[in-house]
């Protein structure tokens, strides 16, 4: 059994816990569908985290734990915003865990 | 949590734990299994360290096409391991010769000890996980 994300002309399955079961079905009609059903209006700052993620992902095939992403984000966005208060006021669900799931990523290794 | 936290909820002390890869990475689901091990180890702040050894060696190989297999190439990940505060990475001497193989080979910057020196530092581990 698969839930999905209902997007305007189509819907993508995820699973059990909201990630896409397929990577390639992501787009940004997606990340904003799922924040949308988390009542978030994705903001610059949101895209920021979320692209930041891709990217990443994409260099090193890992879906970063919360330490590393908080980390990697200060030495590339700068400490106002490589900090966990920043961070969660974007993703109150857990920043790693939230933001990995609107990215289209797996669920971050290490994450409880 | 501090290294030497005890609360009287019970021990929390870090504990040093050695991975060692034994297996080439593909056609088993060890070497991938090994890290997600290894990632979860350092979440949760523990001591790692990571072995290559035998044909785990070709983990850290560089220029792995898995298209053909219809696999993740997952090599990637290991360059990640830095910032997951993993920096100790060793590969044995003999396995890397016995496979034509040389540091330059590798993805990441690793040590390279002989079985003899291998064996001491396996010993002082708390925890030893073969893969």
């Amino acid at each position: 059994m698969t839930a999905a994300v209902a997007l305007k002309d189509k819907e993508v399955a995820v699973d059990e816990e909201g990630y896409l079961v397929n990577l390639a079905d992501w787009n940004e009609d997606v990340a904003r569908t799922m924040a949308a059903d988390d009542n978030i209006a994705l903001t610059g700052n949101h895209w920021e985290v979320i692209n930041f993620l891709r990217e990443y992902y994409a260099e090193y095939q890992v879906a970063p734990a919360i330490r590393v992403l908080t980390k990697a984000i200060g030495k590339k966005l700068g400490p106002e915003k490589g900090n966990s208060k920043y961070l969660y006021e974007l993703f109150p669900y857990g920043p790693a865990k939230q933001a990995c799931r609107y990215a289209g990523l797996p669920k971050p290794t290490g994450c409880i | 949590m501090s290294d030497t936290e005890a609360g009287e909820g019970g021990n929390r002390k870090v504990k040093r734990f050695m991975i060692v890869n034994r297996k080439a990475p593909y056609g088993t689901i060890y070497a991938l299994e090994a890290l997600e091990v290894v990632l979860i180890g350092a979440a949760f702040d523990q001591d790692v360290s990571l072995v290559f050894a035998d044909d785990g060696v070709y983990q850290l190989k560089k220029g792995q096409q898995t298209k053909g297999i219809g696999q993740k190439n997952f090599s990637p990940s290991y360059r990640a391991l830095g910032d997951y505060d993993i920096e100790k990475l060793y590969v044995e001497r003999e396995s890397l010769q016995a496979r034509g193989l040389a540091p330059a080979d590798l993805l990441v910057p690793v040590r390279v000890l002989g079985s003899a020196e291998l064996s001491v530092l396996m010993d002082e581990q708390d925890v030893v996980l073969s893969f």
